[in-house]
């Protein structure tokens, strides 16, 4: 089948972007998004043009590299699914797909469809971990983990940090995301001791990123790859609350203060 | 994307001043005062409804409202107060969201979010030139058009403002706009203080726009009855 794709194309952050139309002739339906883009790169690179830069890995929708808008909808129009699981057969020949990146000042633009999710990688460093005595792993069934509690947290730890929550919400705000850390960590017992650090730190670290705040509207949870529910945010805003509202001793080292975004330049 | 955007970092200073600072908090003071506004629209609501029982009851009871003089203040000086904060949660946050995205898409679709939702930033500032209007005609009596305003006489006040059609569609509007921002409002406090459990998130946002609809019928009940003649 036969797509004409509108990309954005930007030489780098510096440069104007704009976007550029391509026709894709030999498209299989088969095929995925990404091959897709593979089979224009190769005709691009064939006749001597820049190929389309995106990011990629592992291709089976577990590594959290890829993704871009199609068709103004993060990961494109099918649910639950990254880029590079999107098959083109969703698509009807002689489509027209608008392929952009994932657009936040959080996220500044590296090349075309590549984006700088530092961002994120900071808020996990703020918090998105639990503090264990290494040594030899304990017995099995020494912690026992309830199932609901053990479904949540695993929901929640499915999230791969693509950065689709930030693309899809109208203030580009990272409580998805930082949601999803929190409630993934802090719901099972190993997480439980540093619940109320590690809710103070990553909220700070969240606030002090480039991004916007949570509106409950809902949009983030939609394009999820991981369908993550929104009542992640509800944890964070909770386990958030109550660390503030609680006297902390072991608080008080290493927490950014929560500030107001300057913009400059 | 030549923008950029970075936080200063000062020290760690009061704890509520941080909790302010941050979006989290903000949110959390806007879903508080969120609630103690839904708490008076639900009061005034079931006190207006007293206009059904005609002149002596309604009159009765806007003479009690104001026969306790203090209590009264107090109520509205705690309601202002919460409109002047959830403004002001709601102006710096807004400030923040278009700052967090600079360069729009050229192409949005939106797959998942309710229209109530979408138009929060529009629903709040129209019911706020509303309720500025309603006051003026209905507390103060400065606007009253086509009639006199009775100092006292609520059910007068009330028929004979209401008998203004353009009065009556201003407020059937505005109060459906209301019913619109509750309809996200009343849910999404809850999501903002932490209040949720995946097992009840269908009911609470059903429960929430079962509460805006019935808001907004009762409300909307006291011009339509006046317009169609049924209470005079």
């Amino acid at each position: 089948m036969k797509l004409k794709l509108k990309i954005w194309r930007q030489k780098n952050c510096k440069e104007k972007g704009k976007f550029v139309q391509y026709s894709v002739d030999n498209v299989d339906p088969e095929m995925s998004m990404l091959e897709c883009l593979d089979v224009l790169n190769e005709s691009l690179i064939e006749r001597g043009e820049e190929p389309v830069a995106f990011e990629h890995d592992c291709r089976e929708g577990i590594c959290g590299s890829c993704g871009f808008m199609i068709n103004g909808v993060a990961h494109g129009p099918e649910r639950a699914t990254t880029v590079c699981q999107l098959t083109m057969r969703h698509f009807k020949d002689g489509d027209k797909l608008v392929i952009e990146p994932w657009r936040s000042v959080a996220f500044p633009l590296v090349k075309d469809l590549v984006v700088d999710r530092s961002a994120l990688d900071h808020i996990i460093e703020s918090g998105g971990y639990i503090s264990v005595s290494t040594g030899q792993a304990p017995d099995g069934n020494t912690l026992l983990v309830g199932k609901e509690t053990a479904d949540q947290a695993m929901d929640a730890a499915s999230c791969i940090g693509c950065g689709a929550c930030v693309a899809a919400c109208p203030n580009a705000s990272a409580a998805l995301f930082t949601g999803a850390k929190i409630t993934h960590l802090g719901t099972l017992p190993q997480g439980g001791p540093e619940r109320d650090r590690r809710a103070l730190s990553m909220v700070s670290q969240m606030n002090v990123e480039a991004f916007g705040n949570c509106t409950s509207i809902g949009e983030c949870t939609g394009v999820c790859p991981k369908e993550i529910p929104l009542g992640v945010i509800a944890t964070m805003n909770r386990d958030y609350l109550c660390a503030s509202v609680k006297k902390c001793e072991d608080t008080e080292v290493d927490i950014s203060p929560v500030v107001e975004l300057t913009a400059k330049g | 994307m030549s923008a950029t955007i970075s936080a200063q970092v000062r020290p760690r200073g009061n704890r509520a001043v941080t909790f302010w600072q941050s979006t989290n908090g903000k949110k959390v003071v806007m879903a508080v005062t969120g609630a103690m506004m839904f708490l008076f629209v639900i009061g005034h609501l079931l006190g207006n409804l007293q206009v059904f029982e005609g002149p002596e009851k309604i009159n009765a009871y806007g003479h009690f409202l104001h026969s306790i003089g203090e209590v009264l203040w107090i109520v509205r000086g705690t309601l202002i107060l919460a409109i002047i904060l959830h403004i002001t949660a709601t102006i710096q946050l807004a400030l923040r969201n278009k700052k967090a995205r600079p360069i729009g898409y050229s192409r949005k679709e939106a797959i998942n979010s309710s229209y109530a939702s979408r138009t929060m930033y529009w629903s709040g500032p129209i019911v706020l030139v509303f309720i500025i209007f309603h006051l003026l005609q209905f507390t103060a009596g400065y606007i009253h058009p086509e009639a006199r305003f009775i100092e006292g006489d609520v059910y007068h006040n009330l028929v004979s403002g209401f008998q203004v059609w353009w009065v009556s569609a201003w407020y059937i509007f505005a109060i459906t706009l209301l019913g619109f921002h509750l309809r996200h409002g009343i849910w999404s406090m809850f999501q903002s203080v932490g209040i949720a459990h995946p097992r009840h998130t269908q009911t609470m946002k059903r429960a929430a726009l079962l509460i805006a609809t019935l808001i907004v019928l009762g409300y909307i009940s006291i011009p339509i009855s006046i317009l169609l003649g049924l209470v005079r």
